[in-house]
């Protein structure tokens, strides 16, 4: 098949599909190739859909996507080894159409996405692994897959090709991943009768609940759980930074196994069946950590460019926004008849910079620094945390005063005053 | 103990049966010269077991394709790691 493409998007992640969408939809020569039998069966997310990203590129994806539930709470624990201090924002407003986040099924919702890129005109190839760039000096003038007579060429190769994203490594764009900037996490999805989940979280039809946690289930690590309610099923998950997870003895199973027994988790999953187990990577080195994203020949849109936000688990979003600006890239040049150039293609990253993509990924460059050396926002606090709730809510004779004396001591015992101002101090100005 | 078998038999595979996907470059420098075995605990699907001797055995058929374990062997860079050809593999259902 030596054929010529105006574009080839490796990979069919939202990321990926944004961009070939798009680029068809404008009229484009577009090939797509993912080494999954289908599109989603490689990816996991936990998975919230947020609909602002998608609405800009398929406005009425309502009508026909995969949607789970719509989300209309949010709740954040903070957890101890039998307890956890919580918030929860619950809204009518979130009960107004058009909804804004949603949960998802990934291989469904992928499936789905995938088809309206076929729909719009470009050609998916599944089942092929993409094995290297082909390249022209520095140029990047095509792809190798795997299959005979795999090399097939265009204008521009998109690299949508997830975190690990071997071709750019290969191609000596990049270097090796570094644990601290990964983070990895394992996920279940358990069943449950629909009634049950709406009774369980207190939810009507199609409403859905969103726990995010910290504190004791990563075991001292910089990490975070989650549990989201799907349609007919729940999904939880805990993911830690590699960077610790290689200092420890903790399999990822055996923390995920240990998160399912927390007294206030067990009984929310319940008599439900496990119907699959998956681990994937997600980059979240932030913006220090953002590698060469443009070159001859060559874009990276999503999560191979470490476009994540941790702080607020967003992800999916930015790969569709970054695979739509880099649509609308190749698509403004090949208009004005300019090449695929590196200098031509910095109009990508301006429009990355004008985008929220990057100007949230500025906000909270420091972020992953300040948690990676201050351990005790996953240790230390949740265990004061909830140590203190639970002092003050127990009627026990001891007078109110006395138990804020207590508590008072209780944190400058594990941490100096010093050390408290200064985390207060770290933490805003990490949010500033 | 937790059995990962047990998690991994939920799912699906289309196991490359004579093609591991992943393998260790050099198998002494596993016995001889690293002292963590991060792979033997990191990986979340339990590819690779120690032996007792130090020897560390690497098994693919049940891996996730995550990354974990090239990513972790950042002293050594002893994990050779490429995707499946295309088409095999975990197949998720759901993700
Ligand atoms: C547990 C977990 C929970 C998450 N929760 C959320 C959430 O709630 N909300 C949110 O917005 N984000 C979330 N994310 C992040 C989100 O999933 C990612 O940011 C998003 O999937 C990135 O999309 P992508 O298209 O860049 O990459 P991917 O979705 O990883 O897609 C990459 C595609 O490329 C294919 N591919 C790779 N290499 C090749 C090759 N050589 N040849 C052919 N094909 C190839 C892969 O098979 C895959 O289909 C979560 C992630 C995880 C792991
Ligand atoms: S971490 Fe690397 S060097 Fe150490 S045992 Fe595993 S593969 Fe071998
Ligand atoms: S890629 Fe992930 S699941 Fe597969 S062997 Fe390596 S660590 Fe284990």
């Amino acid at each position: 098949m030596e054929e010529k493409f105006d574009a080839i998007v490796v990979g069919a992640g939202p990321s990926g599909n944004a961009a070939a969408y798009l680029l068809a939809k404008a009229g484009l020569k577009v090939l797509q190739i993912e080494r999954g039998e289908y599109p989603g069966s490689k990816n996991v997310q936990g998975a919230i859909l947020y609909s602002d990203a998608l609405e800009r590129i398929i406005p009425d994806f309502r009508e026909d996507a995969p949607l789970e539930r719509h989300i209309v709470e949010q709740q954040m624990w903070v957890l101890d080894d039998e307890s956890y201090v919580g918030s929860t924002y619950r809204s009518a407003e979130f009960n107004k159409e058009p909804y804004n986040r949603y949960t998802i099924i990934r291989a469904q919702f992928d499936k789905w996405f995938s088809k309206k890129v076929q729909e719009a005109g470009a050609l998916l190839i599944c089942e092929t692994t993409v094995s290297n760039l082909i390249m022209d000096g520095d140029r990047v003038i095509g792809v190798q897959a795997d299959r005979e007579g795999g090399a097939v060429y265009a204008d521009i190769v998109i690299l949508a090709d997830g975190v690990n994203s071997l071709l750019a490594k290969k191609a000596g764009f990049h270097a090796e991943l570094d644990p601290k900037d990964v983070a990895l996490a394992v996920k279940e999805i358990h069943f449950l009768p629909q009634n049950v989940v709406e009774e369980r979280f207190n939810i009507g039809e199609d409403e859905g609940v969103v726990i995010e946690m910290v504190g004791k289930i990563t075991q001292g690590m910089m990490g975070t759980g989650f549990l989201y309610t799907n349609k007919e099923s729940i999904t939880l998950g805990v993911g830690c930074m590699l960077s610790d997870f290689k200092m420890q003895k903790t399999t990822p199973y055996a923390l995920l196994e240990q998160m399912k027994e927390h007294p206030a988790i067990r009984p929310l999953i319940a008599g439900g069946e496990m119907k699959e187990y998956t681990a994937h990577l997600i980059p979240e080195g932030g913006y220090k950590a953002i590698p060469k994203i443009y070159g001859d020949g060559w874009l990276m849109v999503g999560d191979a460019a470490m476009f994540v936000n941790a702080v607020h688990r967003e992800g999916s979003n930015l790969a569709m926004t970054s695979g739509r600006l880099a649509a609308e890239t190749v698509i403004a040049l090949k208009e004005q008849g300019k090449s695929m150039t590196e200098a031509n293609l910095a109009l990508y990253r301006e429009k990355l910079d004008d985008s929220f993509v990057m100007k949230d990924l500025k906000k909270y460059k420091e972020m992953p620094g300040i948690l990676h050396k201050n351990p005790q926002f996953f240790t230390t606090y949740p265990e004061l945390l909830n140590r203190a709730a639970h002092s003050m809510l127990t009627v026990d004779g001891v007078d109110k005063k006395s138990k804020e004396r207590e508590i008072r001591r209780n944190f400058m015992a594990k941490r100096s005053l010093f050390g408290l101002m200064g985390d207060a101090f770290k933490m805003w100005r990490a949010f500033e | 103990m937790i059995k990962v078998e047990n998690k991994l038999f939920q799912n699906r595979y289309k196991v490359d049966a004579g093609h591991p996907h992943i393998s260790i470059r050099n198998p002494d420098l596993c016995q001889n010269e690293c002292k963590s075995l991060q792979c033997t605990v990191c990986c979340p699907a339990g590819c690779y077991t120690e032996e007792g001797n130090g020897k560390v055995v690497l098994i693919t058929d049940g891996c996730l394709e995550c990354g974990t374990c090239r990513i972790i062997c950042s002293e050594f860079r002893n994990v050779e790691w490429e995707y499946p050809r295309g088409g095999y593999g975990i197949l998720f259902k759901f993700g």
